[in-house]
């Protein structure tokens, strides 16, 4: 009993950092350079990239029996489409500016390789409940690091945190200025590569 | 008598920075020191000797040399523009303390925060600060425009150290020249204080003065300006920059760039002393020059008026002079076999005009065509080798 409770843990756990998809993977990249210029995009891709991939593990590992061999990236696809699809749909009923701000962002999600990855290698040959835990740590996981460029993007290229002014106005009296750069994509690029940078100098510590 | 001493303490002080001492960690910071005023500690004791003791120090004390002229005639010219345009006093002294109050603290700027990240590194990855950032916090103010915030150019500067060299790996490593990554990053994070026509001049402010902003356009600005009919020969005559003014380099821009001239006298002495390769800064000039007149030929009543320009101009005007002498030739980011050296230059040439006539967003196009060809010299070194490969005789 105590085993399986350490594999669960493990399963939900280590995309956050350990093995995280963008981090140490390098997966998902396309997205994270396109919709952190703003927080409250990064926020709801993070969102919707978490339930694509939580429901898409699920449905996978239930029909996981099923789907015979030769044509599982084909069933895989279907699947994942119809969450895209709906995600979008959600999207645009109930946040319809974000919505065109991510533009066809969401739709990409498809092409995620987060998502294929993810069904392909875990999906395909574990339990659903387990899939969906790690569904939900690799979605958190991508999310995060999404916020967290996000974070540093929006503060340094706009002085804004989801659209409220956060720095003072006696700072750009006295010279400060948005740093233009971090609106442009490459910025992002230079951005992950710090934190993968970060991330293993702590982890061989 | 000073050194005897300054020696003595060096040597009675070297056990604390050794292996078990109490000061391990700035032991980097202790052999720099050291080879600043003597020679280096370890020194090749056994055969086979090199017939030059021509070094890392060396080499870049040539370039801080050659770059000498150019910084001081700088110095003068951002103290002489300010001057003019806060109608001040123009006499030489006037002028030259004027630029030292505006270019010194760029300088120490450069210096203070680029040794912090050498150090740094030096000390966290345990090997020592090497000499070539004297180079790179000389050229790194000398790229940017006078008037521009020294928070500004900290940060620039420390982007330049850090990612475009200390994340490759430190010195000898860096794909692309750290001078100028540092100034690529200023100019896309800080458009407004890197570009415009209120950049270049350092304005005074008096009492009974309102104007704090002024529109000196550098000569390569108003070139952008002109209409399709009109020549840029005489649109700059006009404003007062004859083909002798630009050569010389009394006019805005860059703190370093102006001068054509003293770039070229830096470039012969580089080249002279064998430390800047003439090939690259050769084949430079003649794409410039082929281009140019390429354009000339194709150029046609309705076409831009930068087309039909001298191509002469394009090689005084801007910074080129100063990035094909002193940033193109930079021996770790330019390709290591000789004969890619003039493809590499000659790109450069190329690339910079094809920017300036037809990128109107940029006015310079040095700096891109600079750090564009330092991404492409790992390939062109991969074909050249593998061209020699393939005149030897297989299998002899």
């Amino acid at each position: 009993m105590k085993k399986t409770e350490s594999k669960t843990l493990k399963v939900l756990l280590d995309p956050l950092w350990k093995n995280n998809p963008i981090m140490v993977q390098i997966l998902g990249i396309c997205s994270s350079l396109a919709v952190t210029v703003q927080l409250k995009t990064a926020i709801v891709m993070a969102i919707a990239l978490t339930m694509v991939v939580a429901f898409s593990n699920l449905a996978v590992s239930v029909l996981r029996n099923v789907i015979p061999r030769n044509i599982r990236i084909i069933a895989e696809l279907c699947i994942v489409a119809t969450l895209v699809i709906i995600a979008d749909e959600l999207l645009k009923a109930f946040m319809y500016d974000i919505s065109k701000q991510l533009s066809v962002f969401v739709g990409l999600i498809i092409t995620n390789c987060i998502v294929m990855g993810r069904a392909e290698s875990f999906a395909l040959a574990n339990p659903p409940i387990l899939s969906f835990l790690d569904g939900i740590g690799n979605g958190v996981g991508y999310g995060s690091v999404l916020i967290a460029v996000a974070f540093i993007r929006e503060l340094l290229g706009s002085g804004t945190l989801l659209g409220f002014d956060v720095v003072p106005r006696i700072f750009y009296l006295s010279g400060y200025e948005n740093m233009g750069f971090m609106l442009l994509a490459p910025a992002a690029f230079i951005i992950i590569g710090l934190l993968v940078w970060l991330q293993r100098t702590l982890l061989n510590k | 008598m000073f050194f005897e001493k300054l020696k003595k303490a060096f040597d009675n002080n070297r056990k604390h920075f050794r292996d078990s001492g109490k000061l391990k960690s700035m032991y980097p910071l202790f052999v720099a020191l050291e080879a600043f005023f003597f020679t280096s500690e370890n020194v090749t004791k056994d055969q086979p000797h090199v017939r030059d003791s021509i070094d890392l120090k060396r080499f870049m004390s040539f370039v801080v040399i050659a770059l000498l002229p150019t910084f001081f005639f700088g110095i003068y010219n951002a103290g002489f523009q300010s001057n003019l345009v806060s109608g001040l006093s123009l006499g030489f002294w006037a002028a030259f303390s004027k630029g030292l109050i505006i270019v010194l603290p760029l300088v120490l700027v450069s210096y203070s925060v680029g040794f912090f990240w050498e150090i740094l590194f030096a000390s966290i990855r345990k090997h020592n600060i090497s000499e070539g950032f004297l180079v790179t916090g000389l050229l790194f103010p000398m790229t940017l425009p006078p008037t521009v915030p020294l928070w500004q150019a900290a940060l620039g500067i420390s982007f330049g150290v850090v990612i475009g060299k200390e994340i490759f790996g430190g010195t000898g490593r860096n794909l692309l020249n750290p001078a100028l990554t540092g100034r690529a990053f200023l100019f896309f994070a800080y458009p407004a204080k890197m570009t415009g026509n209120s950049v270049w001049t350092v304005v005074s402010k008096l009492k009974d003065q309102t104007v704090d902003i002024v529109s000196g356009a550098t000569p390569l600005a108003l070139t952008a300006l002109a209409g399709t009919n009109e020549k840029i020969e005489v649109l700059l005559a006009q404003k007062g920059y004859g083909f002798f003014r630009l050569f010389t380099g009394i006019y805005p821009g860059s703190i370093g760039e102006t001068s054509a001239m003293l770039c070229i006298a830096g470039a012969v002495f580089l080249m002279v002393t064998g430390v800047a390769s003439y090939r690259i800064i050769l084949g430079g000039v003649i794409g410039v020059l082929s281009t140019g007149y390429l354009l000339n030929m194709v150029a046609g009543e309705s076409s831009a008026a930068w087309f039909s320009l001298n191509p002469f101009y394009h090689l005084v005007m801007g910074g080129f002079a100063f990035g094909i002498s002193f940033m193109a030739t930079d021996p770790v980011s330019a390709p290591g076999m000789e004969n890619v050296k003039w493809v590499y230059g000659f790109a450069i040439g190329v690339l910079t005009v094809l920017i300036r006539v037809f990128n109107p967003a940029f006015a310079e196009g040095v700096m891109m065509a600079i750090l564009f060809m330092n991404l492409f010299s790992p390939l062109l070194d991969y074909v050249e080798i593998k061209l020699r490969l393939k005149k030897r005789i297989p299998n002899v």
